[in-house]
């Protein structure tokens, strides 16, 4: 445990001293960490290594959310990415999330304040809609959605989408105003634990609008098709 | 009838079990598991340690009385004084609590109500009058402890002559075992609420759904379940995926065995001390007469097949006539496992073991929504019968005359305003009554497979009402919930948060309960009994807990004539923390 961590549970144990306790805490310190992607994507030229995923602590309602994304190409970062955040449940199936996002790669490093509601929407989407407001007056939108299939009780079938604005250029990050990306994932994963499961699948990713243009300057591709293969672990 | 009595004999588990196996058999784990045994008389010691077990292969340690999981049969005499003393050699605060006992405040054992709880290396001495008779059980009321192996069975012995005849007499306990920490297990149904749930509705079951029904026709009957992101199998939080069943601590495996001669009446004692798994129970071949509930004589009633909650009891008469073996099986609700004995006239003589029934699939009135209100958007009545005069933190205090006693509510059914937001996924707008419902996954059972299952109406105390007034008061106690974070309370409120429900000495007050889940809840009262509205006013049932079947209400009276703070919660381990409340009783 860390210190935080230790010191949020030295101050529930004494609070909870003073309440009632006719059997076991309601609502206890929990903490979880998850990768929800960490994989490989092969693709032409190096292949990129991606891992997505989340840590929270705290309780039923109230958590510290942090949330990381990375991509790794040839010993390099093309991508890294970590947000906190204060999560609060405001509804059945809904947090609203409200913290800081960090930029460390690409260059030049990006600051952002994140506003984002995540949850449950009607027919079992699992959504995450962030709002991001940088320096300088920059915004940027983030939409993703993920939908489970059991095609048996170990067996899922997962397909994803996200997509990525931005307010206006921002020519060194290579970020083009408007819709500048969409990325649709299908991935097969087998639950061994609900704790772990290895997965194949296929990723697409396309840009748009000027950010073709910043790819092209750069000698990025525009579209890409890749397998990927890889494992889902959580605690 | 004298002539019964005296011939009976009261065979304990450890008896017929060592009988059968013998040591050489299954030796290391016979003795890490040995069955309970019987103590008898009006002084106790009884010791909580921890104790290596191994239920599954695999060694753990469980909390255990007197070395022993389940704990001895306590075996007292109604009319005498008993003296009990606990000592509590864990690391942890423990306590025992009397189940379904009337006893003074004090002695019930409820950390935090009753007393201070039991600190590690100290003896508790509980001392009490034993007032009444029948089957009842013993538990720690603190932490997971119930969970880990510190439950046992009561039995008492009636001063009169006990109007159930019988040869043999066998106490029947059941329970769940996991091998993981209890508190693994709650941080996981918290991350993950359906952790457990491995009977999922599959891409296949669509795809059979659309086939026999069409593509409409599927969509529409899904799309209740769709927008309201709920499962139609959300029937067990924790399933046989972690649970070992036990029947009188032994494994399904090696199956439990009674004895019998053919032709003698056997009476069998069941009481379901798991902490999450309800279970239902048959012998296949033999009728049942259920004799007693939770402790209390009832007229006897002939059935097939019974659901026992948890924390219930109920005495059952069976007269096998050949000399053939019967299997005593007890399946979980969802069908994810079962406990499994074995009543024989001979050893070596052992039955087959049936399949477990169908896997049961929620409704729209597990819901509590009237037909006609099914499919549509949950938001546009979200608010209908809310009670905005309210303020949340007490119950709800039914304004006007409650209706008559033995018949249960008239009144209207309204929502707190605590019971809207983000702890909350569900409020039951229609409930039906659950007297009548066998409950999920039996509803069929009489039409599919030709059996008797019983129901709470069929219920008929063997000896009149005592208390025949009309409830002067009456307090309607929502059961809520959100699933999907793992929240449970009373009218939205958890226990940590709650006001106690303040009632007077002397009244007598109807509680309706209001299941805003699509769980089976079954409701412990501590103090004093629930008198179950069973529209038969001269012959109520006294029970000590009660089944809320999801989506649906049901009535109780109670007399208030124990003064003191008790527990009132429902005996689901992992509900308990929120959904309980603390009932006080206080003189006028």
């Amino acid at each position: 445990m860390n210190t935080v961590q230790k010191l949020l549970v030295g101050v529930t144990l004494v609070l909870s001293a003073f309440a009632v306790q006719a059997g076991a805490k309601n609502d206890p310190f929990l903490t979880s960490a998850k990768i929800d992607q960490f994989e490989v994507r092969s693709t032409e030229g190096p292949d990129p290594q991606v891992l997505e995923g989340n840590f929270w602590a705290g309780y039923d309602l109230n958590k510290l959310w942090v949330k990381a994304e990375a991509e790794h190409v040839d010993s390099e970062y093309e991508e890294l990415e970590l947000q906190a955040l204060h999560s609060r449940a405001i509804s059945t199936y809904w947090n609203l999330q409200v913290g800081a996002r960090r930029d460390f790669e690409p260059e030049p490093k990006r600051d952002w304040g994140v506003i984002a509601l995540q949850g449950l929407a009607p027919y079992f989407f699992e959504i995450d809609a962030s709002l991001f407001m940088g320096g300088a007056g920059r915004t940027a939108l983030r939409l993703s959605a993920e939908y489970e299939l059991m095609l048996t009780q170990r067996l899922i079938l997962s397909p994803e989408i996200e997509l990525n604005a931005f307010g206006f250029n921002d020519e060194k990050t290579a970020a083009g105003s408007g819709l500048a990306d969409a990325e649709i994932g299908l991935r097969l994963r087998y639950e061994i634990r609900r704790e772990f499961a290895p997965y194949i699948g296929v990723n697409w990713k396309k840009k748009y609008g000027n950010t073709v243009e910043f790819a092209r300057r750069d000698g990025d591709d525009i579209e890409d098709a890749q397998i990927v293969i890889g494992f889902r672990a959580w605690y | 009838m004298f002539d019964l009595i005296s011939r009976r004999r009261f065979v304990s588990g450890v008896a017929a079990g060592a009988a059968l196996t013998g040591l050489s058999f299954h030796s290391g784990r016979a003795l890490a598991n040995r069955s309970p045994s019987v103590l008898k008389g009006n002084e106790f010691d009884l010791r909580i340690a921890y104790q290596p077990v191994n239920f599954t292969g695999v060694e753990r340690t469980a909390t255990a009385i007197n070395g022993t999981v389940p704990a001895p049969i306590l075996r007292w005499k109604e009319g005498e004084r008993v003296t009990l003393r606990v000592t509590n050699n864990l690391a942890h605060d423990s306590s025992i609590h009397w189940h379904g006992m009337i006893l003074p405040t004090g002695m019930d054992g409820v950390p935090g109500l009753s007393f201070d709880g039991i600190k590690p290396g100290e003896t508790f001495e509980y001392q009490f009058d034993v007032r009444q008779n029948g089957t009842y059980w013993y538990h720690s009321h603190s932490g997971f402890q119930e969970q880990t192996g510190v439950y046992g069975a009561i039995v008492i012995d009636p001063v009169e002559p006990d109007p159930v005849a019988c040869d043999r007499d066998y106490v029947v306990l059941l329970s769940d075992w996991t091998d993981e920490d209890p508190h693994d297990v709650y941080a996981k149904l918290k991350k993950m609420s359906h952790y457990y749930n491995f009977q999922e509705r599959t891409a296949g079951d669509l795809w059979r759904d659309i086939k026999e029904k069409g593509v409409a026709k599927t969509w529409q009957e899904r799309k209740m379940w769709n927008t309201m992101r709920m499962s139609q199998t959300d029937i067990a939080d924790v399933t046989g995926y972690t649970y070992t069943f036990l029947m009188n601590g032994v494994t399904p495996d090696q199956g439990w065995t009674a004895l019998f001669n053919s032709g003698e009446k056997v009476r069998l004692r069941f009481i379901n001390a798991a902490a999450m798994s309800i279970f239902d129970i048959r012998i296949p071949g033999l009728k049942m007469k259920v004799v007693a509930t939770d402790g209390q004589n009832i007229e006897p009633v002939s059935v097939d097949e019974f659901r026992i909650g948890v924390a219930e009891t109920y005495d059952v008469v069976v007269e096998p006539e050949s000399d053939t073996a019967y299997t005593l099986f007890a399946q979980t609700i969802d069908r994810s496992g079962y406990a499994r004995g074995t009543l024989t006239p001979d050893p070596a003589l052992q039955a087959e073991v049936p399949s477990m029934d169908h896997v049961p699939l929620l409704g729209r009135a597990d819901m509590g929504m009237s037909h006609d209100m099914a499919g549509m958007d949950h938001s546009m009545h979200n608010m209908k019968g809310m009670d905005h005069s309210q303020h949340g933190m007490h119950a709800k205090h039914i304004a006007g005359k409650p209706a008559p006693a033995g018949f249960g509510s008239r009144a209207e059914i309204k929502h707190a305003n605590t019971e809207f937001g983000p702890h909350i996924d569900m409020r039951a707008d229609s409930p039906k009554s659950g007297l009548r419902d066998p409950g999920v996954g039996l509803r069929d059972h009489a039409e599919r497979y030709g059996r008797k299952v019983l129901t709470y109406a069929e219920l008929r105390n063997l000896y009149p009402t005592q208390d025949r007034r009309d409830p002067m008061r009456e307090i309607q106690v929502h059961l809520t919930g959100n699933m999907s974070r793992y929240m449970w309370s009373f009218d939205g409120v958890s226990f940590d948060e709650a006001e106690p429900i303040r009632m007077t000495y002397g009244e007598r007050v109807r509680i309706t309960l209001v299941n805003d889940t699509m769980m089976t809840h079954p409701i412990h009262l501590h103090g004093v009994w629930s008198e179950l509205e069973t529209e038969e006013l001269d012959y109520l049932p006294r029970k000590h807990t009660i089944i809320v079947q999801p989506g649906s209400t049901i009535s109780y009276l109670v007399t208030a004539d124990a003064i003191g703070r008790w527990a009132y919660h429902c005996h689901l381990m992992y509900h308990m923390p929120g959904m309980m409340r603390e009932v006080r009783i206080e003189k006028g």
